[in-house]
């Protein structure tokens, strides 16, 4: 039997081709990779109209699997590359899949950039806390005293919140999910990837292998219970006090909204512009 | 020599500018750039002209970001550019290695400036010969093009877009910081008289095709993002399909792959020009704007009898060294000169096998050399006694 007939999402994967996938078991990539062709699938997007582009680690990988145009990259550069594809063929959808080192690490400068232009990326964050496929180093969002092999007496790096990062440098669509709540994680990406201009979508995941077992976690299950029980909606979280919120973060969708020009649509406004003032020019 | 008889346009160019017009010609559409002296003139005359082409022009956060978008510009189907210099072409290495090994054809051009770091913002070097060849890790092999005046920087970043769309490679433009600023008067060819080369489309539907196939000429089939062929490329070790591999046979396959892709079209790669050197017994050979002084003192001396002819080299990398070989056969010295500590001169005297004395002039304090110069250098050249 044709795997297709089994389920529809099977026709998104390259089946044939590339499984297993190199993620450990029990490892959330695979579940917000799902999450990702629920939304193409709902939206009925052609397959050949997606181009996902990943740089580099565990959550990097996924272009392998998936059967859209996919590009994977440097470490660090998803976005720039992305960028690039978007200038040349705005007609495309560009979804661009990151960990929190490949995003906010070494990519955190294109990140902020391409929030600022505005220009139609859907970033799917994947924060799992930790450098996994290097082995278990601390990450940009590691939280204050959890242990890495880099940080062995507990991390001292202040984490970012990738949240507010992208809602500060202008994204049109900022929202944060988790892999236990997978019924959001895929209405956001389906929200961000209809919404025009630079969205981001975080998803909170776990990486049972290193950040799991370095902090002490049992299981996989474990993590997501976790997940559960630190996760609480904006609607609480704005009655939260400061005492109540330590510790926990807000999930839900912060920004929605369409009110700045998008990129590629301000240049192609620019170049219309510049060639009738040429033209113009010409003819007086 | 005689002179050919010039054909076209006459116009009055900068270097800069004459590189951002041939792009153009050449089907250039796509930009992206950081701001960086000696090359800036390149970036803004793009971001004028391209919008009123249907071209994209982006100015990115740094350079990793202006290679990045323009890798991916490219597969999405516009042929692309970038324009850097020393500090900012050193960032670009890792991902130029990345056009390489998905054999992405971009062209890179560095307006060459005093090194090492800042170095030298607004003097000339020949500083990236080396790194143009070797910066990113790993073997591939490299086409770098040189031009010496604002003729040949229009006419040679013409054959550096036709190298990268025939070869899916990326090539490097050397200019410097005198080329890419100094005005001459050059001629535009009419447009039928040049040859555009683009990208080889695929004659076989998607489902068999492989984006990396392994062909007689070893170049593959390119197809742009979005054309209902849905392949993969990456920066790892690939199969013929793209997908990543660590089988010993495969990433054999691939590496000779790349390697040999270049030496078998190194005949159209390959472009130098030769003066006087039919009876000649001594040689100089230069390239970029160093080969300016070179011919001077090259001239200069045959006004004095010496025998002595002039190499220059219009593509450094892959290095014509089966040329160089045989003018160390032929003649009793070669003189290199370079605006560095001598960079290229290693390559030529390891062509010239010890066939004949290989010495330099060499100029790195931020000036031009000097045709007396050269013309010193020559004369000891001839006074030292054979081995
Ligand atoms: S190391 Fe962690 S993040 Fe990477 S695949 Fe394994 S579980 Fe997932």
């Amino acid at each position: 039997m044709e795997l297709e007939t089994i389920s529809p999402y099977h026709g998104y994967l390259r089946m044939k081709k590339k499984f297993p996938t190199v993620w450990c078991a029990g490892c959330g990539i695979g579940a917000v990779m799902s999450a990702i062709i629920r939304a193409v699938h709902e939206l009925g997007i052609s397959k050949n109209n997606i181009v996902l582009v990943s740089g580099i680690g565990c959550s990097s990988r996924m272009p392998i699997y998936v059967d859209f145009n996919t590009l994977h990259t440097t470490h660090g550069r998803a976005i720039a590359f992305g960028t690039g594809i978007k200038m040349v063929r705005p007609d495309m959808k560009v979804i661009v899949v990151s960990g929190d080192g490949d995003g906010m690490a070494i990519g955190g400068n294109h990140f902020i950039h391409a929030a600022r232009r505005n220009i139609d990326i859907s970033m799917v964050l994947i924060n799992n806390y930790i450098y996994g496929m290097t082995g278990g180093q601390v990450s940009p969002t590691t939280p204050l005293k959890s242990f890495a092999y880099t940080a062995p007496y507990g991390s001292i790096d202040p984490p970012f919140d990738a949240v507010k990062l992208a809602s500060g440098a202008g994204a049109s669509y900022v929202a944060r999910s988790t892999n236990y709540h997978a019924v959001q994680t895929s209405k956001y990406i389906k929200r961000a990837i209809e919404r025009k201009g630079f969205s981001m979508v975080e998803v909170i995941s776990q990486c049972p292998v290193l950040y799991g077992r370095l902090n002490k976690f049992r299981s996989p299950v474990e993590m997501l219970k976790w997940q559960r029980e630190h996760a609480v909606t904006m609607k609480k979280w704005d009655k939260m006090n400061e005492e109540e919120r330590t510790g926990k973060f807000p999930i839900g969708e912060f920004i929605d909204d369409d009110s700045r020009a998008e990129y590629t649509d301000a240049y192609a406004e620019m170049s219309h512009k510049a060639r009738e003032e040429v033209r113009n020019a010409k003819n007086a | 020599m005689a002179k050919k008889k010039k054909k076209g346009t006459p116009v009055f160019l900068q270097g800069n500018e004459a590189c951002v017009d041939a792009a153009l010609t050449a089907g250039c559409r796509f930009f992206a750039g950081y701001p960086i002296t000696p090359s800036s003139e390149i970036a803004e005359g793009c971001a004028r002209k391209l919008p009123l082409l249907g071209g994209a022009f982006i100015q990115m956060e740094d350079e990793i970001g202006s290679i990045a978008a323009i890798i991916g510009g490219s597969l999405a189907g516009a042929k692309a550019m970038t324009a850097t210099s020393g500090p900012g072409f050193s960032l670009m290495q890792e991902n130029l290695g990345f056009a390489y090994i998905a054999e992405v054809p971009i062209v890179v051009v560095s307006v060459m400036r005093g090194g090492p770091s800042t170095g030298l913002p607004t003097r000339l070097s020949q500083s990236d010969v080396m790194q143009s060849r070797f910066g990113p890790h790993g073997d591939y092999t490299a086409i770098v093009i040189t031009p010496s005046s604002v003729q040949e920087v229009y006419d040679l970043t013409i054959h550096a877009f036709n190298c990268a769309e025939s070869l899916h490679t990326p090539v490097i433009l050397l200019l410097d910081e005198m080329l890419g600023h100094m005005r001459e008067k050059i001629y535009i060819p009419d447009v039928d008289d040049i040859k555009i080369e683009t990208r080889k489309y695929p004659t076989i539907p998607p489902d068999f095709f492989k984006p990396f196939a392994v062909t007689p000429n070893m170049v593959s089939e390119f197809v742009a993002y979005g054309e209902g062929y849905r392949y993969n490329v990456t920066g790892l070790t690939h199969d013929e399909e793209g997908f990543p591999t660590a089988n010993p046979n495969e990433i054999k396959k691939m590496l000779r792959k790349l390697r040999k892709k270049i030496h078998l079209h190194r005949k159209d790669i390959i472009l130098y020009d030769e003066e006087f050197m039919d009876d000649a017994l001594y040689a100089v050979v230069s390239y970029g704007s160093a080969a300016r002084a070179a011919a001077s003192a090259v001239r200069k001396a045959r006004s004095k009898g010496v025998r002595v002819g002039l190499i220059k080299l219009k593509t450094i990398w892959p290095f014509p060294g089966y040329r160089i070989h045989q003018i160390a056969k032929q003649v009793r010295g070669i003189l290199v000169a370079e605006l560095n500590m001598g960079q290229l001169i290693r390559e030529v005297d390891r062509y010239a096998m010890g066939r004949c004395k290989v010495t330099g002039s060499f100029r790195y304090d931020g000036r031009a050399l000097e045709p007396d110069e050269i013309y010193e250098n020559l004369t000891e050249l001839r006074s030292i006694k054979r081995r």
